[in-house]
């Protein structure tokens, strides 16, 4: 890898989004995700090499040092952002198709349910590894679900819920998704979900964690 | 913020069971007034709530009170608090809230009447304007049915009104996700403040309409989610730390309101409440743990007045049903908190400095609810000309208390986590003291379709 990519990787890894960007302060004043990623296709690099060989093992080193406890969240959205900003140079490749996403993930909050802050960690490690990410929001009812699958075949679904009493309503929406779309992937996720409570509502996976879910749909795209 | 004095300025004096303005209940309850009583808290266990399960919801209620009080009869119980959180259909439709209220009241009002068993009913709706985004604070039509709830639900029986108030969360949930103080004290010190001004002084009025009592606000959705992070090792301790100190500011705003207790459950920044205003609380700790999981599970319990099991679902146990398990569990624990005041001040001051010693170095959210530093971050968050003075005086002497167990050696805390308490300081001292200033520099780094500044009079 050119030592450019390289230093593309370590923008993202520790959250340089530009050169203005304050954080972290052992870069202050260096380029950042966004310059280096402009900088590469400048130099000619493939737009595929920058994802695969820079962007994606950057988010991948991230998520260890998360999964290790070696970092906070905070460290984690900064990375996502600087990831995000090199990724505003790649969209242009994405629509050519020259690149190609590992695939559509939706998520949302099941409908009754408010809480947002552990679908929102996990939507953004998700996107982080490569995947194309609509984020549905919370309150999420089965008819907006269907709708988007509808709209991105071939997606992956993922549900979460907080509480006891929406348990209920993530089975009803898994059972209309179901009879929609029989085949498709759902992985599901909240504090009162359980392995069994998966199996229970015919849910593909359950994922106590975001790294869980990231390991999931990584085995799913391999 | 009004208040310029401790009522309690001594730690010795910051004790449990013991609250210079305790709290008298219809059926016998005085909470502050020389002993601890339990408050349990139960959930349905997984279910729905419709029209076809309403028959089912109610037969759970019924069960835990029955279960719950008769236990504490059995356990020969001084007094117990029954805190009614409603689940969101209950509030959403109030008529559910309120024959749920009724039922539970009716068995209260049976063990009171035929064996004497004091008991009452914590009413805390919930706060539907979340359902909102950006939400309607001050206009919203869901204020309605929360508005029903809490006035006929207390006439049901709902003695205690509380809430866990939302104004500010819209900011809050990624402000905790980005550890960004600043980010906090505009969600909490000035939409959260504004908003408790708000909603306090209607559920105050409804209080005093029916000869009811206006309990406490929690910053839940605030400081327990941060601590509940921190737990996780999502975000480090020592900012979960700081925004506890904070939410002091916040939740101080309802007794501003006219609430005289007992603060709730959930609100780990109860303790400063009471040193500041001389409230009875509520708190949690070891016995939350089928809730959640915290690292002040002993210290909680040094200067609360009700002590909680914050949920836990109606579900079968092998000892019972859960909610009448954690009745034993609570009553256990206060049962040693009653003897050790019976005993005398020697006695309690034994078992305090115990419960607190066996906590207080093990995490920075620990050590500032040790009642010596609850009185010394107290003494801070009362100086100041506004309330972003009171919480930036609070947790600037937080921060000073951490670095001194650092620097003593009493506490460890890993790099990461030390990491930040420059950044923290830093930050704080940023903040201007004035709100206007304080908004004008943080509206242009806020994602302003998130909120509504008129809804908060701003």
């Amino acid at each position: 890898m050119s030592d450019l990519l390289l230093k593309l990787a370590e923008a993202v890894e520790f959250g340089k989004v530009d050169k203005n960007a304050p954080y972290p302060p052992q870069l202050k004043g260096q380029d950042g995700a966004s310059e280096l990623t402009q900088q590469a296709l400048e130099e000619g690099a493939l737009p595929s090499a920058i994802l695969q060989d820079a962007l994606i093992p950057a988010m991948d080193k991230v998520g260890q040092k998360f999964s290790e406890n070696k970092i906070f969240v905070p460290q984690m959205l900064l990375a996502a952002k600087a990831m995000g900003a090199a990724m505003f140079h790649l969209k242009p490749f994405f629509q050519s198709g020259d690149i190609k996403s590992k695939g559509t993930f939706i998520m949302g909050t099941v409908k009754g349910d408010l809480h947002d802050i552990g679908k929102n960690l996990v939507t953004m490690m998700i996107e982080g590894s490569g995947w194309t990410v609509i984020d549905l929001g919370v309150d999420v009812p089965s008819t907006k679900f269907i709708e988007t699958i509808k709209a991105n075949p071939g997606a992956v679904v993922g549900m979460s819920a907080l509480l006891t009493t929406t348990m209920t309503s993530m089975q009803d929406i898994v059972a209309d998704v179901r009879k929609e779309f029989p085949d498709i992937k759902i992985i599901i996720g909240g504090a009162p979900i359980t392995h069994d409570f998966c199996k229970q509502i015919h849910a593909d996976f359950y994922s106590p964690d975001p790294q869980g879910a990231v390991k999931y749909l990584k085995e799913l795209a391999a | 913020m009004k208040y310029k004095k401790l009522v309690i300025d001594n730690p010795q004096d910051l004790l449990f069971g013991l609250a210079p303005k305790p709290v008298k209940t219809p059926r016998g309850l005085e909470i502050g007034g020389g002993q601890v009583y339990s408050e349990l808290n139960f959930t349905l266990p997984t279910m729905s709530i419709n029209e076809n399960t309403i028959k089912e919801v109610n037969r759970h209620y019924a069960e835990i009170a029955e279960g719950a009080l008769q236990r504490a009869l059995d356990l020969e119980s001084k007094g117990v608090v029954l805190e009614f959180e409603t689940l969101l259909e209950m509030t959403k439709t109030p008529q559910i809230g309120i024959d749920i209220v009724k039922i539970m009241n009716d068995i209260c009002e049976k063990y009171y009447q035929k064996h004497g068993l004091a008991c009452e009913i914590r009413l805390t709706p919930n706060d539907l304007r979340e359902f909102e985004r950006p939400a309607l604070q001050r206009t919203s039509k869901l204020l309605e049915p929360m508005f029903e709830l809490f006035d006929k639900g207390s006439l049901a029986g709902g003695d205690l009104l509380s809430i866990e108030s939302t104004g500010g969360k819209e900011v809050s949930d990624s402000a905790l996700m980005m550890c960004d103080i600043k980010g906090m004290f505009f969600a909490m010190i000035v939409l959260g403040v504004r908003d408790m001004q708000f909603i306090w002084k209607k559920i105050v009025e409804v209080a005093e309409k029916n000869g009811k009592i206006a309990g406490g606000d929690s910053a839940c959705g605030f400081a327990n989610t941060a601590m509940v992070l921190a737990e996780k090792k999502f975000i480090p301790r020592v900012f979960a730390t700081m925004v506890r100190v904070i939410s002091v500011v916040r939740s101080i705003v309802a007794v501003e309101e006219g609430a005289i207790g007992p603060e709730k459950d959930c609100g780990y920044e109860g303790p400063f409440l009471k040193a500041i205003t001389g409230i009875p609380i509520s708190m949690e700790g070891k016995t939350a743990a089928c809730a959640h999981l915290s690292p002040i599970g002993n210290i909680a319990s040094a200067c609360t007045d009700l002590w909680s099991n914050e949920s836990v679902q109606n579900i079968k146990l092998l000892s019972g049903m859960a909610p009448t398990a954690y009745m034993e569990q609570l009553e256990y624990d206060v049962r040693l908190m009653n003897v050790a005041l019976r005993e005398g001040k020697a006695s309690a001051s034994l078992l305090k400095r115990l419960l607190e010693q066996s906590d207080i170095y093990t995490d920075p959210q620990a050590l500032v609810l040790s009642t010596e530093n609850v009185i010394r971050i107290s003494k801070k968050l009362i100086q100041g000309d506004t309330y972003i003075e009171n919480a930036k005086n609070g947790a600037l002497e937080a921060l000073d208390i951490i670095e001194e167990a650092l620097a003593s050696g009493q506490m460890k805390l890993p790099e990461m986590e030390t990491a930040y308490l420059p950044l923290l300081r830093a930050d704080i001292e940023s903040i201007p003291a004035n709100e206007s200033e304080f908004v004008e520099m943080m509206l242009p780094v806020l994602d302003q379709s998130h909120f509504i500044l008129s809804e908060y009079g701003l």
